[in-house]
């Protein structure tokens, strides 16, 4: 795992003045996410009012290793088990939900998050019970990182009486009030004012009620994905949200692909952490692949929702390994398909590697030298190219779970058998939950005409908390009742 | 017992009104007067007053909307209480009707209690993804875990010459959702009444006021005017009883209704007006009782025809009283047109006290004719 070289206090440090007219060069068609670094360095707010706002952007792509030089994050044992734990537990949940659904026991929609775990783990597991999470349809994960059991999201998921949510909400609405899961939203975009009303109402309290908790303000973390980052309620809610200083982070998980639409397809501008800055709030750009590192972000963001600094925006740059659900063919994602072939810019850097040699007559004299310009020409395309030969396999090569084993072995925090038994008690606890589920009993008929009402009376509460209707001195107007 | 009660108020206006509560109370039903004394108020200032007592109550209740605040409400309906409650409890949103009603949701998600106004109903439609998708179906999908006490309020309905965009009635839209309850108040105290409820109410409930209803007045009794007044959510009221014919109606067309069984009543046919209140749970007992007792149905709305409310009641009668309907459910409702401009055209797009007149005469006639 490369060492992280974004570092917490660039948070808030003042951009460095754009020159005048200057604007980040457009995208060639799919390009890589590196040129992240690159628009970052001549990016960031112009506008005098957004001296304070930025944008960050960690170099996590762009190979630059001096800045790779930075110290890593400081992580204890126990912190670093943890976060290996949770990670494994969403990975092996999310492979065994694929079997079930493939044996049948499991139906409808359901969308796996394998690849996104750092950017679950990294921020839920900073987060209190008392800390609101918001997401989407790809929500397994982060009712496990919140606390959810996993026998309850099992069985959720397999209809049951048992399940989080009775079996009534199933795998696109887990709700858990007990530990502040507000959903499990199917449109996108819809769980952004959903979160952003839970961050008022912590603010509310706090405020209006006077009831404050120890450490600040209650947080709001509200996860969403690339294509939510067009949709007009998501810039609505950054508005707001700052406006009122409402305590929440915005979490955008870019995996690159809103089913089978590129990000680089439907977005004007695909640098999401960049619109922070235009509604005044810090936008960062983290290595969604590293959970040291979206952690590191995570606590920044967090302390500074708690202290009442208002929100964040933080795009993590992460990959879905498998497809966008489980009844996506998930074909546009196949090697080459959208992109130049390989072969072009291979051909392309030997071209202009002939044609320069041959134009100084260098071909003869110092082989070597021009051999070692051609590597470098070769080396420039090289990011570009990697992505386009194959994004599967160069994001399946950062996978976090395998990153964090390393990071922890290779610093000593714990030996190879210690993870491989944490593995172990993770099938186990998996396992169960599908025995649980399995022999947990089908919802009872009577259960189809409950809760649509928390009042199915319909007389309203009174002020002792009582229905109304019950209350012998309950006033009825002129109304028979 | 009366003798008592004569002694502790005395003689004159106060015992009229004790000697009323106290007679049956089919009887107290049949006067259209509730109350002696002559105090009357706008629906404007009940909803007002509504809000205001609210508020004070339970400091978990907070107003937000665009203009509630400085501009003291677009049709001054929270005027005041700006003032009296601060810009914390009165919010002043910018134009973003799907941000902030899923904001309200999202607030309501975590126990406060939001009242969430649209300039108009039409614009809800901005913003109804929220009202549907996360806050009527929560409390289902969650298990009852998650209730949302939040009551979304605007003018709905035809106003004068404001156009197609700003005059849709949405209580068939809303009513066609399990999880809401949409109410539609007609007169001072029904608006004071059920928005006192509907704030108390621990589910959505969308509650339909009308633009040209605001300035009217309406008598409205002591007990009214009490701050722990409420009418039940779900129950309809006998606005005016009848023998010959049925009319339910809702919201602005509870008047016409009136001034149409007025009409009728010199033509010596006794009409009984049902004012329902209730769209969403819709008074299936008392429309259907009403029913069993005069044989003839007609339903008022103003919004569309197809798939509007009227069909919903003749479809409950159809169910439950099919064998007491003498004649057809008549349906009187707005043109099915999009709201024209033009000042006559207008006029003929939404039901006119003539109206009622022609349909009810034309069913007694074929009545008699059986």
């Amino acid at each position: 795992m490369a060492a992280t070289s974004f570092t917490a206090a660039k948070f808030l440090a003042p951009v460095a003045a754009r020159s005048g007219g200057e604007r980040a060069p457009p995208l060639p068609a799919g390009a890589s996410s590196s040129s992240f670094a690159r628009a970052m360095r001549r990016g960031g707010a112009h506008h005098p009012r957004l001296r304070t706002a930025l944008a960050v952007s960690s170099d996590v792509l762009a190979g630059n290793k001096a800045q790779a030089a930075a110290a890593n994050p400081a992580v204890t044992r126990e912190e670093a088990l943890e976060l290996y734990e949770d990670m494994v537990l969403g990975r092996v949940f999310e492979d065994m939900c694929a079997q079930m659904y493939y044996r049948g026991k499991m139906f409808g929609f359901v969308h796996l998050y394998n690849g996104q775990e750092a950017v679950s783990t990294g921020f839920i597991k900073y987060l209190n019970q008392a800390d609101c999470v918001v997401s989407t349809y790809r929500d397994h994960v982060h009712a496990l990182s919140k606390g959810v059991p996993a026998r309850s999201v099992m069985a959720e998921l397999f209809g049951k009486a048992t399940g989080c949510c009775r079996g009534q909400g199933g795998s696109m609405h887990m709700f858990s009030a007990p530990h502040n899961l507000l959903g499990g939203f199917a449109f996108i975009g819809e769980g952004i004012p959903v979160a952003t009303g839970a961050a008022f109402a912590a603010k509310y309290r706090h405020e209006v009620l006077k009831q404050s908790g120890p450490d600040g303000l209650d947080v709001t973390v509200a996860f969403f994905g690339d294509g939510t980052c067009n949709n007009g309620q998501f810039f609505e809610c950054l508005n707001m949200a700052q406006l009122w200083k409402l305590p929440i982070i915005f979490v955008v998980e870019n995996n690159l692909w809103a089913i089978g639409m590129s990000h680089l397809r439907a977005t004007s501008d695909p640098e999401i952490f960049k619109k922070g800055p235009a509604f005044g709030m810090p936008g960062v750009h983290v290595d969604g692949m590293d959970v040291l590192k979206v952690r590191e972000v995570a606590k920044e963001a967090i302390d500074r929702a708690r202290r009442g600094e208002g929100p964040t925006l933080v795009e993590c740059e992460t990959y879905r390994f498998r497809g966008h659900s489980l009844a996506d063919p998930d074909e546009l994602r196949k090697p080459g398909k959208d992109y130049f072939p390989v072969s072009f810019y291979f051909f392309a850097s030997l071209v202009k590697f002939l044609v320069l040699t041959r134009l100084s007559g260098e071909m003869e004299n110092g082989i070597k030298a021009s051999l070692a310009k051609f590597v470098a020409m070769l080396k420039m395309a090289s990011n570009i190219v990697l992505m386009k030969t194959d994004e599967k396999s160069h994001y399946a090569a950062r996978d976090p779970i395998t990153a964090l084993k390393k990071y922890i072995i290779e610093e000593n925090l714990a030996t190879e058998s210690e993870l491989k038994s944490i593995e172990k008690k993770i099938e186990d606890v998996v396992e169960e939950a599908v025995e649980f589920a399995d022999a947990s009993p089908h919802p009872p008929r009577s259960q189809l005409l409950e809760n649509v009402f928390a009042d199915p009376k319909g007389f309203g509460i009174g002020p002792d908390g009582k229905y109304r209707c019950e209350d012998p001195k309950f006033t009825q107007g002129t109304a028979q009742v | 017992m009366l003798g008592a009660a004569r002694r502790q108020l005395g003689s004159g206006p106060m015992l009229g009104q004790v000697l009323r509560r106290l007679r049956p109370a089919a009887v107290a039903e049949a006067t259209r007067g509730y109350s002696a004394a002559a105090k009357e108020m706008t629906v404007r200032d009940a909803l007002n007053s509504a809000l205001d007592e609210e508020m004070s109550a339970d400091p978990s209740v907070f107003l937000m909307g665009e203009e509630v605040g400085e501009y003291q409400g677009a049709y001054k309906i929270s005027k005041g209480l700006l003032d009296k409650y601060g810009p914390d409890r009165v919010l002043d949103t910018p134009i973003t009707e799907a941000g902030f009603t899923g904001i309200g949701v999202g607030a309501a998600y975590q126990g406060l209690r939001p009242i969430v106004e649209f300039m108009t109903f039409n614009f809800s439609m901005q913003a109804i993804d929220h009202i549907i998708n996360s806050a009527a179906k929560s409390n289902y999908m969650s298990a009852g875990q998650i209730s949302v006490p939040i009551v979304f309020r605007g003018p709905n309905g035809a106003a004068a010459g404001v156009g197609a965009q700003h005059s849709q009635c949405y209580a068939a839209w809303y009513a066609h959702v399990p999880g809401l309850k949409v109410l539609t108040p007609y007169s001072a105290e029904d608006a004071r009444g059920l928005l006192k409820a509907a704030i108390r109410d621990p589910d959505p409930v969308i509650f339909l006021e009308n633009e040209l209803l605001y300035g009217e007045s309406f008598p409205v009794s002591a007990e009214v005017l009490d701050s722990s007044f409420c009418l039940p959510i779900g129950k309809a009221k006998i606005e005016r009883e009848g023998k010959d014919v049925t009319i339910t109606a809702f919201s602005k067309m509870v008047g016409y209704a009136l001034q149409a069984a007025e009409i009728l009543s010199k033509e010596g046919i006794s009409a009984e007006v049902i004012n329902l209140r209730s769209i969403r749970p819709l008074d299936r007992a008392a429309i259907n009782a009403s029913v069993r007792k005069t044989n003839r149905l007609v339903t008022v709305e103003e919004g569309f025809p197809q798939h509007g409310v009227g069909s919903e009641i003749c479809m409950s009668v159809v169910e439950d009283s099919f064998e007491y309907l003498d004649a057809p459910v008549e349906r009187i409702a707005g043109a099915d047109v999009p709201m024209p401009y033009a000042a006559n055209l207008e006029r003929m797009a939404v039901p006119q006290v003539s109206s009622f007149s022609s349909i009810l005469n034309f069913l007694l006639a074929l009545a008699h004719t059986v």
